[in-house]
């Protein structure tokens, strides 16, 4: 069984000191990494296609207003602390990215999420399923009312725990610019014992996936509010393009 | 001026009851007399299927316009659950989660040429648990393998062939994908 020493000295052997925006595929702390990357080099594309520089689109159709609230749709209140998490989308240029769709998932408030494979004995909570949708508005941002969910232990190695995240989902104008990421919480005490945070081995791009806490964002009497913005990343056509579509 | 991109993360084992949406895998109805069905398994370094991928996929129609359409995702307005599309919009996106037997498939309309004399293909995009950052390929119809060839010359034949779904019989063709080792799919960098 691999334990957390040994993790920490893989960590400490793959760090690199910086300079990767993004996880490195081939990363041994996180072990499932390594049958799942592939070992070719990817097939560089310097002027991708129509298709790959559009992407697909979403309306009022596809999301209610009531989707960015994850403590709505069941009988009761969830248990745990109410938080808003609020932000705003941007494209490499700075550019907002306008209508859409953001996408979170997250465990409950002490670290269960509501899928049968998740069998830690954290107890579910019937008032929260923790999935929640909405589409950016004109400014690119993003809203989110929901529970602060909690750490929770994984099979990586001997008593490994991921720091609390909310898991992110998003789209931009042009489909190379989809993202999937994590959100993670500030100053949690998990962070140097994480590999799925630890595989951004640039500090200055892994505070990019720590929220702020923001007093101002916190409504009296109701929720804790946290900023978090989000660049999606993209081939350099959508640098030049005109975001609007 | 540039921003610093937003790293990515992995997808994770957990996104099944959160990103898979009703419908999903019926970019038009299974029914539909000039659907085509893609289906395939994603595999892992030691040929294990993997059971825990999303696979989305993006698409002109079959008149080569990438202008989709909303309503992947419609709603039911009374219960909020997603019931999806219309059946008469092309919205041109697919999600469809990997079964336990890492088996996936969708049912779409062969895609046109995005612009005269382009080889037409559906853009893929594959997440993992185990994969940190999500993968990009391309499925073409294995009736435009001549012109995937030209468009792509300096890809090796055997590599070019990973991109290729292959025809079973009418209509249903087969895409693998395998992230790793032997037969290994390109992955394309945008660039
Ligand atoms: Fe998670």
């Amino acid at each position: 069984m691999t334990t957390q020493h040994e993790i920490d000295a893989a960590i400490a052997k793959a760090a690199t000191g910086g300079g990767a925006h993004h996880p490195a595929r081939d990363y041994p702390p996180y072990r499932s990494s390594a049958l799942r990357h592939p070992k070719q080099s990817l097939v560089p594309v310097v002027d991708p296609e129509a298709v790959e520089l559009t992407g697909p689109v979403f309306g009022v159709t596809d999301v209610t207003e009531l989707d960015r609230d994850l403590t709505l749709g069941h009988h009761g209140e969830p248990h745990g602390q109410r938080i808003t998490v609020s932000g705003r989308v941007l494209d490499r240029a700075g550019r907002p990215v306008r209508g859409q769709l953001v996408e979170i998932w997250q465990a409950n408030a002490a670290g269960r999420y509501a899928h049968h494979l998740d069998q830690h004995p954290a107890p579910l909570d019937p008032n929260f399923t923790g999935f929640g949708r909405c589409r950016t508005d004109d400014d690119g941002a993003y809203a989110f009312t929901t529970i602060r969910p909690g750490a929770y232990p994984w099979r990586n190695h001997v008593n490994a725990w991921r720091p609390a995240h909310i898991h992110f989902s998003l789209f931009g104008t042009a489909f190379a610019q989809r993202m999937v990421t994590q959100m993670y919480f500030p100053g949690d005490p998990l962070f140097p014992y994480d590999p799925v945070l630890q595989s951004v081995t640039d500090q200055s791009a892994r505070d990019q996936l720590v929220a702020e806490y923001v007093h101002d964002l916190s409504t009296p009497e109701w929720s804790l509010g946290y900023r978090w913005d989000v660049v999606l990343d993209g081939p350099s056509a959508t640098l030049f393009e005109d975001g609007d579509r | 001026m540039t921003l610093p991109p937003t790293p990515a993360q992995t997808v994770g084992p957990f996104y099944g009851y959160a990103l898979p949406f009703y419908g999903g895998d019926e970019i038009v109805p299974a029914t539909h007399p000039e659907a085509i069905t893609v289906h395939g398994y994603v595999f892992d370094g030691a040929g294990a299927p993997v059971p825990d991928a999303l696979v989305e996929t993006w698409q002109a129609d079959q008149h080569g316009s990438l202008a989709g359409a909303p309503g992947s995702l419609r709603h039911d307005p009374v219960t909020s659950t997603v019931i999806g599309r219309d059946g008469v919009r092309f919205t041109g996106f697919g999600r469809v989660p990997t079964d336990a037997d890492g088996h996936w498939a969708l049912h779409t309309l062969p895609p046109g040429a995005h612009r005269p004399g382009a080889t037409p293909y559906l853009a893929v995009a594959v997440f993992a648990r185990g994969l940190l950052h999500h993968l990009h390929t391309r499925i073409y119809l294995s009736e435009h393998a001549d012109a995937l060839a030209a468009d792509l010359p300096a890809l090796a034949a055997d590599r070019r062939a990973t991109l290729l779904a292959t025809l079973e019989r009418d209509r249903l063709y087969r895409f693998d994908i395998r992230l790793q080792g032997e037969g290994e799919t390109v992955f394309f960098d945008f660039q």
